[in-house]
């Protein structure tokens, strides 16, 4: 995976609370092997009308929306299935990172596990987001801050290995492979 | 003093976690199905990796295979090209990687969350996990059980193990009884409504209290499995003699002295008296009521005798009452309905199809209702139909199908049509989940059973009490 470090864009907003993954992608369009090419049906029901034809009222279809690579959500986004198909559309689309005042837990993991960065923010800082879609902003993963059009800085949690492997481009399953002396021991000491 | 859950992580970890790195969390049980394994095994493909303890990994065909028998039995093609591509995939990387696969004919496939239980695959005290949300329903059995990634899937098949920061712990305690007519599923949909669908997130849930100890295995599991619609990736429930009686002499469970080793491991598991946790909330039992979901999340929900919310500044509550056609202060109980679907791994156990079918017997399902009643494995399939379920639920005029996910998640044939109201034993009412433009009511065995004779939604205590 390519290192991140920093993510200057356009916000794109959908201001709805709790988008399970069945919206960021239903659930007909996982009968696939594959994990590329998803974002076409990133939010397909919610893009599309049932002719397949784009709903230009939708957020993401609004000429303004092209080339952001930050989605700003309401609270608990990506609550539901643990579909990572949901984080693998949101990055082929093109999203970089999603923020929200609150992201669900395996949602989140495997955001952290692809290169999506899951931002959690303050009530404040979160209402703001919303009620300005558009904003410009960036956020630095080194120093887990979210700088605000007006120069505001805002810190974000992120956990610290996940923030390590993203920013240096480490892949986890090869550090889980190195503690292959490990796992064995571990194996041994099994009640039967 | 220990919480469960303590006791499960603490004896799963290959590495403590630090400041700087999550815990190394060995996995004792890994369930695969065809949806969410596919890009992993590509992974060790690629890496030149292979699984490193298929006797610890278990797979199954059910999120994307058809039920109608034909496409199983009968030699008539899958009907969805995509979802023939997939399940053969399946096939191919077990036989690859030598993992035990239940296959589309064998009569002991089904719903993962049903089959690993079913198999005695599913133990206390194990730390179990699947590429799939509702994994939590294993934690019925004091087991430490959550969904993955696939990612992850991958992480596991190469090396057994995970990287996981330890989550919370919250207690939920409901004291008292049940009244007739409330169901495991009304209880888990009360406590939804309770804690919101957010209100587990970061938490691993232990559900106690006289409620919990007096459900059958069959009813925990249906509690457990919809703990991640609060946001828990897991939820448990401490094991006891409910839990051996169930488990003994399955054909995973441990045989003789080991049994006996293990059910002594297993009594150590119950929290601690005074172990004590992040959060705490208390429910009174007795006064818990048949509930039906109303809108758009597990969260929306009211008692089926009750009425939808007044209209409030809420742009999210309107936009879900829009998508679902529904009146803000109505009545909910009445609403005509247009299918009933019971099945999935929430309630397509045989206690499910039994509460259902007693309810059915020598009614008939309201002229115009499609009823699809979908066994969650073949072994549950089995069983009905040796008691005769299959005869009450066709007489009624039902269709009994082959086991799967079915109409629960809409990606393998089984829909509901765009505006059409559904009554689903299923877990999830978001928007689309049955199909596109579905609108799904939540609900118990019971409700949908009695919803189905008479066309709308309906208390199922109308039935109970003659």
């Amino acid at each position: 995976m390519e290192p991140i470090r920093e993510i200057r864009s356009h916000t794109v907003v959908l201001p709805s609370t709790n988008i399970d993954t069945d919206q960021i992608i239903p659930a007909r369009f996982l009968r696939t092997t594959s994990r590329e090419g998803l974002g076409r049906q990133l939010f397909a029901d919610w893009r599309y009308d049932a002719t397949g034809a784009v709903k230009p009222e939708f957020a993401l279809n609004r000429p303004e929306a092209a080339g952001c690579a930050v989605l700003v959500a309401g609270h608990n986004f990506g609550c539901g299935s643990s579909r990572e198909h949901a984080p693998w559309a949101l990055l082929d689309y093109g999203f970089r990172a999603v923020i929200s005042t609150e992201i669900a837990d395996i949602f989140r993991s495997n955001s952290l596990k692809n290169g999506l960065l899951p931002i959690e923010v303050d009530a404040a800082t979160g209402r703001w987001l919303l009620e300005h879609p558009g904003a410009e902003i960036s956020i630095d993963l080194a120093s887990t801050t979210l700088r605000l059009p007006d120069g505001t800085a805002v810190r974000f949690p992120i956990e610290d290995f996940a923030r390590y492997c993203l920013l240096n481009g480490v892949d986890q399953l090869g550090f889980l492979i190195a503690r292959s002396g490990e796992i064995g021991a571990y194996e041994r000491g099994i009640p039967t | 003093m220990k919480t469960m859950f303590q006791k499960v992580w603490e004896a799963h970890e290959v590495l403590a976690e630090t400041a700087d790195t999550p815990a190394v969390l060995y996995v004792d049980r890994h369930l695969v199905h065809e949806v969410t394994s596919p890009q992993a095994f590509t992974v060790l493909r690629e890496r030149g990796l292979g699984v490193r303890r298929p006797d610890r990994t278990l797979a199954t065909i059910d999120h994307s295979s058809p039920t109608r028998s034909d496409q199983i039995f009968g030699g008539v093609p899958i009907a969805i090209e995509s979802a023939a591509k997939q399940i053969a995939q399946l096939q191919k990387n077990c036989a690859e990687f030598g993992v035990e696969l239940l296959d589309l004919k064998s009569d002991q496939r089904g719903i993962v969350h049903i089959v690993g239980p079913e198999f005695g695959f599913t133990q206390p005290g194990q730390t179990i996990v699947c590429g799939d949300s509702h994994t939590s329903t294993h934690g019925a059995f004091g087991a430490l059980a959550f969904g993955i990634g696939t990612t992850e899937v991958g992480h596991v098949l190469a090396t057994q193990c995970l990287l996981q920061r330890r989550p919370r712990t919250f207690a939920i305690t409901v004291d008292g009884a049940l009244s007739p007519g409330v169901t495991a599923k009304d209880l888990i949909l009360s406590i939804i409504g309770e804690i919101g669908i957010g209100g587990g997130t970061g938490h691993v849930l232990e559900y106690r209290g006289a409620v919990m100890r007096a459900l059958s295995m069959e009813e925990r599991m249906t509690v457990c499995n919809m703990s991640i619609e609060a946001g828990a990736r897991a939820g448990m429930i401490a094991p006891d003699e409910i839990t051996y009686s169930y488990l003994k002499s399955r054909p995973r469970s441990p045989q003789g002295e080991a049994w006996e080793r293990a059910v002594e491991r297993w009594r150590r598991l119950p929290s601690d008296p005074g172990a004590s946790f992040d959060r705490e909330v208390t429910l009174d039992g007795g006064t818990l009521e048949p509930m039906i979901t109303y809108g758009t999340n597990p969260g929306m929900v009211v008692a089926v005798s009750g009425s939808i919310p007044e209209r409030r500044d809420d742009a999210v509550f309107d936009q879900a009452l829009a998508y679902m056609g529904l009146t803000a202060g109505a009545p909910i109980g009445g609403q005509p309905v247009n299918v009933v679907f019971i099945g999935s791994c929430t309630n397509g156990r045989l206690s499910d199809l039994r509460g259902a079918a007693q309810l059915l017997r020598g009614h008939k399902i309201a002229r115009g209702v499609r009823a699809l009643v979908v066994p969650g494995s073949q072994q549950v399939k089995k069983a009905a139909e040796a008691e005769g379920l299959d005869r009450i639920f066709i007489d009624a005029g039902a269709e009994w199908r082959e086991s799967g996910c079915s109409m629960c998640i809409g990606m393998n044939g089984d829909t509901v049509g765009s505006g059409e109201y559904s009554i689903s034993t299923s877990n999830r009412n978001f928007e689309g989940r049955q199909g596109p433009g579905a609108r799904t009511l939540l609900a118990s065995p019971l409700t949908a059973a009695a919803s189905a004779v008479r066309g709308r939604v309906t208390d199922p205590r109308e039935f109970l009490n003659g």
